[in-house]
């Protein structure tokens, strides 16, 4: 039912751990729906992404999409890694079975957050950014996708 | 990876090369319509009464009370809906339990749709019906009384003849759906005062799509396949005559190995939930400790979610099952695991480990090998872990 770069990257998870002191840190999704997210960034003084990582509870999409987000996010500066969209993940992985889909929006809630969090504790504003929600289904994206 | 370790004897069964044999002919040799009045016809007529007469023994009914369907879910349906059809004069109230299987739930909310009215009774946390709840909700319209023998997920077996003795009392119909019991447990529709049992092929080593129906002599109910006179006018379509045949042949061999089969399982299974509980932190063992299906193992690991873990134990050529959300398709794990008193979050990491007479403990020494690292590994992702330890060590 994967795609063979879903069961890698579920298999070999890349940036799975936890960071001491991390720039932004987020925790996305409820036990109760069965997936949470939680992503750390390491964020430099030019707002380049240096180091991702993750813990994830979740099914294999989920962990999968995680281990994906952190990949893409790496390197690149907080505007460009807004851009890293639920859809950008699941392109990255090769697609997910329709009712996983919901776990790639995790993935993207879960960058928002930690960047949310960064931009919080620095003081900044970034552009375009919405500050997280409690609860994955109140997202647009959430809708956007039940509606197709 | 060669080996595979099938663990999911609750999903379905291998069928017996022995029930394979008897089957055979009569998907090429005897392969004449049962209904048919020439004399080919009759060898493949005489072998479904004959496999009629081997269900009708191994419950303690006459053979006239057998009646041959599709499977198991088509006996629930037909039992539940027939029923509620035959009844509707008399009154419109169904009882069931909340653990029932979806062929029974869904067919009770589509009675409801038509204004039929259910309750669906709890069960403590063991996963046993509450028996006083049961007799509570008895009304003057209620006519059916709908409860599984043995659940398929936490394998709790219910107190059958209790519940008959209170439907023959208040007079009300009783169908159980045994289609995880029927070949593993001693059944006695007299004695247990049962009206309709629904059971199935597939999960005692027969072929699939082939079921059965007791339905007690005198118990007036319509029929649910409509078209030809086969099955006393009950339940239209020809004959599954090769499927027939194996249903009766596999009740033979269960009936006959199921004291020492009840045994060996058994004890292979409290091995494997000794070392599980003993050997793997934060785990809690689901359904009744011994009120149980001999086969049947069913845990929850903290702190991890039931799909990865199958996923991974699939990596090791290891098949079982959970009522993980993410199994199911939809974003709520197992309705029986919730009934228990299960959080959700609990109920995700669940396993249901079913065991055969094939297993080996050499397997199942493997199993609780591969899943302690799997644990271990998922635990080592799972932010929730990370909570949990951090909390302790503010304590």
């Amino acid at each position: 039912m994967y795609s063979e770069k879903v069961m890698d990257h579920f298999t070999n998870p890349r940036n799975v751990g936890e960071m001491e002191e991390p720039s932004g840190v987020g925790t996305v999704g409820n036990a109760k729906c069965g997936d949470i997210m939680r992503m750390y960034l390491d964020i430099d003084e030019n707002g380049v992404i240096q180091e991702a990582k993750f813990k994830t509870f979740g099914c294999g999409a989920a962990i999968a999409t995680s281990s994906m987000a952190t990949e893409l996010v790496t390197g690149k500066t907080v505007q460009q890694a807004l851009e890293v969209t639920n859809k950008a993940v699941m392109e990255a992985l090769d697609g997910l079975p329709p009712v996983k889909v919901h776990c790639s929006l995790l993935a993207e809630e879960a960058i928002h957050a930690a960047l949310w969090d960064y931009a919080q504790k620095n003081h900044i504003e970034i552009q375009g950014l919405k500050p997280p929600v409690e609860d994955i289904e109140e997202t647009e994206a959430y809708h956007e996708m039940a509606e197709e | 990876m060669n080996q595979l370790i099938y663990l999911d004897n609750a999903a379905t069964t291998a069928l017996h090369p022995e029930v394979f044999q008897r089957m055979q002919p009569y998907f090429t040799e005897i392969y004449g319509n049962p209904s048919s009045i020439y004399s080919f016809s009759g060898k493949a007529k005489k072998a479904i009464e004959e496999a009629r007469c081997e269900v009708a023994a191994f419950l303690g009914a006459k053979e006239n009370e057998i009646y041959f369907t599709g499977g198991g879910s088509e006996s629930d349906n037909w039992a539940i809906k027939a029923t509620a059809f035959a009844y509707r004069n008399k009154g419109n109230h169904i009882i069931t339990s909340k653990i029932e299987h979806h062929a029974v739930l869904h067919t009770c909310e589509y009675l409801e749709k038509l204004g039929f009215e259910v309750s669906y009774i709890d069960v403590d946390e063991d996963g046993v019906i509450k028996l006083e709840e049961l007799k509570a909700a008895i009304r003057p319209t209620t006519i059916l009384i709908s409860v599984m023998f043995a659940n398929n997920e936490i394998g709790t077996i219910q107190p059958i003849k209790e519940i008959g003795e209170i439907a023959k009392e208040h007079k009300i119909l009783f169908h159980t759906d045994a289609v995880q019991a029927y070949g593993h447990l001693p059944i006695d529709v007299n004695e247990m005062n049962i009206d309709m049992l629904s059971a199935s092929g597939h999960k005692i080593n027969g072929p699939k799509g082939v079921g059965i129906m007791y339905l007690r002599n005198g118990v007036r109910m319509g029929s649910f396949v409509h078209g030809g006179a086969q099955e006393r006018n009950r339940r239209a379509g020809t004959h599954n005559t090769p499927g027939i045949v194996g249903f009766g042949a596999a009740t033979k061999l269960a009936k006959e190995t199921m004291e020492e089969r009840a045994e060996y399982e058994k004890n292979l299974r409290d091995y494997l939930m000794e070392r599980v509980m003993k050997e793997i932190p934060y785990v809690k063992l689901n359904g009744h400790s011994t009120l149980r299906l001999p086969n049947n193992a069913n845990f929850s690991f903290r702190f991890i979610e039931g799909e990865s873990l199958l996923i991974m134990l699939d990596q090791k050529g290891i098949c079982a099952s959970s009522g993980s959300a993410c199994t199911s398709g939809s974003l709520d794990p197992s309705h029986v695991l919730l009934s228990i008193g299960l959080p959700h979050e609990i109920a995700h990491g669940s396993l249901r480990i079913t065991l055969s007479k094939e297993t080996t403990r050499e397997e199942i020494d493997f199993v609780v090998e591969e899943l302690k690292k799997i644990i271990e590994r998922l635990r080592s992702m799972s932010p929730l872990y990370d909570d949990f330890l951090k909390e302790q060590s503010q304590k």
